[in-house]
């Protein structure tokens, strides 16, 4: 896909430019504490996985990203620059695009109709225009249908272009939640359990797509996953969270021997 | 032909051109209903208060007279203009603009995420607010409203349907308002209009989508207040159109918010979320009403029109809760 964002490829040695930082996040709803005092960053161009056991925060954690949650304390950081709380419709447009755990597509839309969605934050028409179709709407909507048109090539999903979403089996649901995400060309892509569910070929294909947009588009990816064998293949570093806290942070291969994490999340693994 | 075929045949037409105002009404519904999940009592008000409001602005009335006059001891009635119709409408148009960005922000905006009963009870108060205001703006007197269309039957359809009918019968032609014709005409346009909208631009799937699911709206950056307000406007376009077509037939008058209730059995027939089953549910009473009391009627005294619809809808109710075209009803366990 020749129209996507170049911001090339992250170099492999040297380390990137900070995209965004998280500053001694917390979270709580009501008595339970989701997130506790979590600080970490994700760097340009890199894949960040962040894992941990069932309600460790993961999701909670991305929902802050996005907007969705406020934490009571602690900071966010993006491209250099302290975020002040707003909304989730404000911070797309500021880049940042997600899927979710349990899919949410717009379920009465086509394929296609939901990636045209995803493009929203990169049409600026104004709406008169669009009610009669006048030139520079008629261009951005035709120039933003070949942009889709894209997508659906790179996902391998045209043989469902215009099926109502509703109907999909869920792993090709999955899959247009993707391109939805993709659509909007973000910064930093959020994936909540991309996999989850999915048969063995399913997750091939899927973590594919995501070497492949973080290699040709130089995307920025954060992900939650359960498959370890998966998180450590594709990720560039990792995020342990165990009820709320980090307790690990690291290159595969560190968090794999740290004994904390091995010992939380592994659980029985230490003999 | 035989006249009792041309004579039911009328009956039929002129029932799918009632049907199509019931479907504009239900339509108006359905937009806000689906949108933001609020069941908005007031749609039928705001048909009202948008006849009111253009009668008012194209006869040059000045609003709040009697207040004005009250307050300050005045006796000003009229500006002394009239002005065209289009522009009038263009200027209702506006006023119902306003109208929905008000009701967003001053009273949904501060309502979000309570139970749709407390939605729904502001909607009631919303509805009795506006026919307080449109009464104190424009005064309560009944108006006519004349915005060009050609009323009255069709002298060309009389003597084509007289041809028709066999030789020697005792046939005078078929009778069909042409106001009605107009209507219809119009309604089809701007139902039409509303598809290719929601269909192929950017606002019209921003609309679908937040009627679709407001989380993943959120995430791909649309904004749910500015699609509240649109919705809001939308419906009160088309609050605007019907508004305009039962005014010219019937007068703008406050009984004019009732035909809201003959929207409520069109939304049991058609769901609460179909477009497509607005329209067909409008259809469905509209021919069904008038049928029944062309059949029916006279043998059980007459004014089934009353009730017939809402005893259909009922029926509806008992057989298929969701609607002829409504997403399932599967209880989630
Ligand atoms: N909206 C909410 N209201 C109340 N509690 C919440 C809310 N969202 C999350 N929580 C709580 O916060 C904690 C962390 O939940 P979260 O969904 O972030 O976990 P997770 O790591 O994503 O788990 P999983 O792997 O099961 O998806 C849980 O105890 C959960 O019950
Ligand atoms: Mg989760």
């Amino acid at each position: 896909m020749s129209v996507a964002p170049q911001s090339g490829p992250a170099p492999a040695q040297a380390p990137a430019e900070v995209l965004m930082e998280m500053r001694d996040i917390t979270l709580r709803f009501g008595g339970v504490v989701a997130i506790r005092g979590i600080s970490f960053d994700i760097r340009a161009g890199e894949i960040r996985a962040i894992i941990g056991p069932n309600g460790a925060g993961k999701s909670s954690m991305l929902n802050v990203i996005n907007g969705f949650y406020h934490p009571q304390e602690g900071e966010v950081w993006f491209r250099g620059q302290r975020r002040k709380p707003m909304k989730p419709h404000q911070i797309a447009h500021q880049g940042i695009a997600r899927t979710f755990q349990n899919i949410a597509l717009f379920k009465g839309m086509s394929t296609l109709d939901n990636i045209m969605t995803g493009r929203f934050t990169r049409m600026r028409a104004p709406w008169w225009q669009q009610a009669v179709w006048a030139g520079p709407a008629e261009r951005e909507e035709v120039a933003n249908r070949a942009f889709v048109e894209h997508i659906i090539d790179f996902l391998e999903i045209q043989a469902i272009r215009k099926t109502p979403v509703g109907r999909l089996p869920y792993g090709l649901q999955k899959r247009v939640e993707l391109g939805r995400a993709l659509a909007a060309e973000p910064k930093l892509l959020l994936l909540d359990e991309p996999m989850a569910g999915m048969n063995v070929e399913e997750k091939e294909d899927m973590s594919r797509f995501i070497l492949d947009v973080n290699d040709e588009f130089g995307t920025t990816i954060a992900l939650i996953e359960h498959d370890m064998g998966v998180v450590m293949d594709i990720s560039d570093r990792v995020v342990v969270m165990d009820y709320g806290a980090k307790i690990g942070d690291g290159t595969p291969d560190e968090v794999r021997s740290n004994p904390q994490v091995i010992d939380a999340y592994l659980g029985v693994a230490h003999d | 032909m035989s006249p009792t075929f041309l004579y039911t045949l009328e009956v039929i037409l002129n029932g799918l051109m009632a049907g199509v105002m019931y479907a504009l009404v239900a339509l108006g519904f359905v937009l806000i209903f689906k949108a933001s999940g609020i069941f908005n009592y007031a749609q039928g008000v705001m048909a009202l208060f948008a006849a009111l409001t253009l009668v008012g602005i194209q006869q040059g009335q000045v609003p709040f007279a009697h207040l004005i006059n009250a307050v300050f001891g005045t006796e000003v009635r009229d500006f002394g203009w009239t002005v065209p119709t289009l522009l009038a409408i263009l200027l209702a148009l506006g006023v119902m603009v306003l109208f929905a960005w008000a009701v967003n922000a001053l009273v949904l905006r501060h309502l979000v995420n309570q139970a749709p009963i407390i939605l729904f009870m502001a909607t009631i108060g919303l509805a009795y607010f506006m026919e307080g205001l449109g009464d104190l703006m424009w005064g309560s007197d009944l108006k006519t409203l004349d915005v060009g269309l050609p009323s009255g039957g069709s002298f060309w359809l009389e003597d084509v349907t007289r041809g028709w009918a066999a030789e020697g019968a005792d046939y005078y032609g078929m009778y069909i308002d042409l106001l009605d014709v107009w209507a219809t005409v119009i309604a089809v346009a701007l139902v039409a209009a509303l598809m290719l909208f929601s269909q192929y631009t950017r606002t019209g799937r921003a609309l679908r989508a937040v009627a679709d699911d407001h989380q993943a709206a959120l995430s791909v950056g649309i904004s749910l207040r500015v699609i509240w307000v649109i919705v809001w406007s939308i419906a009160g376009f088309v609050a605007l159109v019907a508004g305009i077509m039962w005014g010219a037939k019937l007068g703008v008058q406050f009984s004019l918010s009732l035909i809201a209730l003959k929207a409520l059995p069109v939304l049991m027939l058609g769901g609460f979320t179909s477009i497509p089953g607005a329209i067909v549910g409008g259809l469905i009473i509209g021919v069904g009403e008038k049928l029944f009391e062309f059949s029916v009627g006279p043998l059980i005294g007459g004014a089934t029109e009353n009730w017939f619809a809402y005893v259909l809808a009922l029926l509806f109710l008992v057989f298929r809760p969701q609607g002829l075209f409504g997403e399932r009803i599967i209880e989630r366990v």
